[in-house]
């Protein structure tokens, strides 16, 4: 048995309002959802030992300083985009499972509506890009014009659906799923603005072949995690989330886009394997999919890599109301990066969290056991954990 | 080509970019060519990823490629790059094998295609910066 499985828990979440905009600042929100998420766990601020951040900033010292941490003995960073969040899941896990810290935080907020947000990076030029891309995309994306993830994933869509002769339905699916959980979500920013097919066909064009609503949202919020270890989770507030599986991947080479040989081998192709095996678990034993939904077509390559179909065939897999509440395999049940908000995906670690302990309502999923949430982040880093309850 | 006034974004010529760079501004594709063991490669890296040689020669490119792949900006991401709405965001294969971002002009955006041979053409932005560029060619 993997030395890891089951031995960290996630006790607690929380998360801001998600608006655009806002009068609080970044280091704010993020502190206004680790307080949420201490009341969710029954912590206090002062049993908060260790940190791990997917972001660069705010800085684990801004941090531990506004939220008076008496002790912090644990701090680590995941510069690896949009899959950090979940890959400092496994961090933490690995924290708290050999007794380095007893709770480790997870925060992740910005203002990416009002303040600098995706396209804020894409005006203030390369200065303070992350290290993971940055020189890349300085040197040989940005001189073309190149500065955002709708550009580059652009270049694995288009192939991706000239290949496999991928129909418009397919990430219309995903993209329809997701606003329709949104509707039963009220933090959700969409919820009251349904979407239909029309709407989706008709929407404006971003970057070939991605649609308006084929891209994320911005948004300005916070959400956080906590993560203990097994032992201590089983007297907190919370019914302990058991962290079964983890791990992450990465494409080759993870710096470069075009360079790749294997030119759909995301990272999470890498990870996934990995994960179901340490949680002796299998894609059909799951209920739910909380999946990194930067782009959908990126979703559709993402269930590929979890083995839920072939490559390929994604597109197909989804129809049907397959990924809708009710169906096969619920995805993205709070409306995710699509319709709920843009957080990094810590939002899907509090939704599978919640779904897990059947606090839901409405768009629960019947009787929840087991669970995956997926990151996917820079130039196609990949990580994933699976969480049983 | 634009010389007076580019505003758009420019590379910083700094290490291996510069040469890159410094090869374009001489009307020349050159990638890295391994030492150890002949692999072409693209970014320009300090090592080979293959066999882990430090040596490389900066090999000339006949200039000659394929469409791998390509979208097209349509909304302005970049406000350098506003007045360039639409530009189609190219991936070319050159026949040496190395695939690279850039631009495919002289055709309508809409009308690329993967698969579609091109070639390389020099475009001096500025006096100190030309960028390879692409432009479709009639089949061989
Ligand atoms: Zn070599």
């Amino acid at each position: 048995m993997h030395p890891l499985k089951d031995k960290a828990c996630i006790v607690g979440v929380g998360e801001t309002p998600y608006t655009r905009g806002t009068d609080r600042s970044q280091l704010s929100q993020i502190l206004h959802a680790t307080m949420a998420a201490l009341d969710d766990a029954g912590l206090k601020p002062h049993d908060i030992d260790g940190m791990v951040l997917p972001m660069p900033m705010p800085t684990v010292e801004h941090l531990a300083a506004n939220l008076g941490i008496p002790d912090l003995r644990y701090s680590a960073s995941s510069n690896i985009g949009g899959a950090a969040p979940v890959a400092a899941v496994q961090t933490a896990a690995m924290a708290v499972a050999l007794g380095v810290a007893k709770h480790v935080l997870i925060p992740v907020g910005w203002n990416a509506y009002s303040g600098a947000g995706v396209r804020g990076a894409g005006r203030s030029g390369p200065v303070g890009l992350p290290p993971s891309f940055g020189l890349t995309m300085s040197e040989y994306y940005m001189p073309f014009g190149l500065a955002v993830p709708a550009q580059w994933f652009a270049w694995l869509a288009t192939r991706y659906v000239e290949q496999y002769k991928v129909g418009l339905e397919g990430p219309a699916a995903v993209a329809l799923a997701a606003r329709k959980h949104a509707q039963l979500n009220d933090k959700a920013f969409m919820r009251g603005r349904p979407l239909t097919m029309d709407d989706y066909r008709n929407a404006r064009m971003i970057a070939q072949p991605f649609r308006l609503f084929d891209c994320c949202l911005e948004t300005d919020g916070a959400c956080a995690v906590i993560i203990s270890s097994a032992e201590r989770a089983r007297d907190l507030k919370q019914p302990p989330v058991y962290i079964a599986g983890a791990a992450e991947g990465h494409p080759l080479p993870a710096d470069d886009i075009p360079g790749r040989k294997d030119f759909f081998k995301i990272g999470l192709f890498f990870a996934a394997p990995k994960a179901f095996e340490m949680a002796d678990a299998k894609v059909s034993d799951l209920d739910f999919v909380q999946i990194y939904d930067c782009f959908t077509h990126i979703v559709l390559l993402e269930l590929e890599a979890l083995g839920c179909c072939k490559p390929g065939e994604a597109w197909q897999f989804v129809q049907n109301g397959r990924i809708e509440l009710g169906g096969d395999l619920p995805f993205n049940t709070h409306g995710g990066l699509l319709s709920e908000a843009h957080v990094a995906g810590v939002n899907h670690i509090a939704e599978a969290t919640r779904q897990l302990r059947h606090q839901c309502g409405e768009r629960q999923v019947k009787d929840a056991e087991l669970g995956v949430v997926t990151g996917f982040g820079d130039f196609g880093d990949g990580s994933l954990i699976v969480l049983r309850r | 080509m634009e010389t007076a006034k580019y505003k758009r974004l420019l590379p910083p010529m700094r290490g291996l970019a510069r040469d890159f760079y410094s090869y374009c501004k001489k009307h020349e594709l050159r990638f890295q060519k391994c030492s150890g063991c002949g692999a072409w490669r693209h970014v320009p890296r300090e090592m080979c990823p293959d066999c882990g040689s430090f040596d490389y020669q900066w090999a000339k490119s006949a200039g000659k490629g394929k469409v791998f792949s390509w979208s097209t900006t349509t909304q302005p991401m970049l406000p350098q790059f506003a007045d360039a709405v639409p530009y189609a965001t190219v991936i070319v294969e050159l026949d040496e094998g190395v695939r690279m971002a850039t631009w495919v002009v002289d055709i309508p955006p809409d009308q690329l295609q993967i698969g579609m041979p091109v070639e390389v053409l020099f475009d001096d932005v500025t006096e100190d910066v030309t960028l390879a560029k692409f432009r479709p060619r009639k089949q061989a």
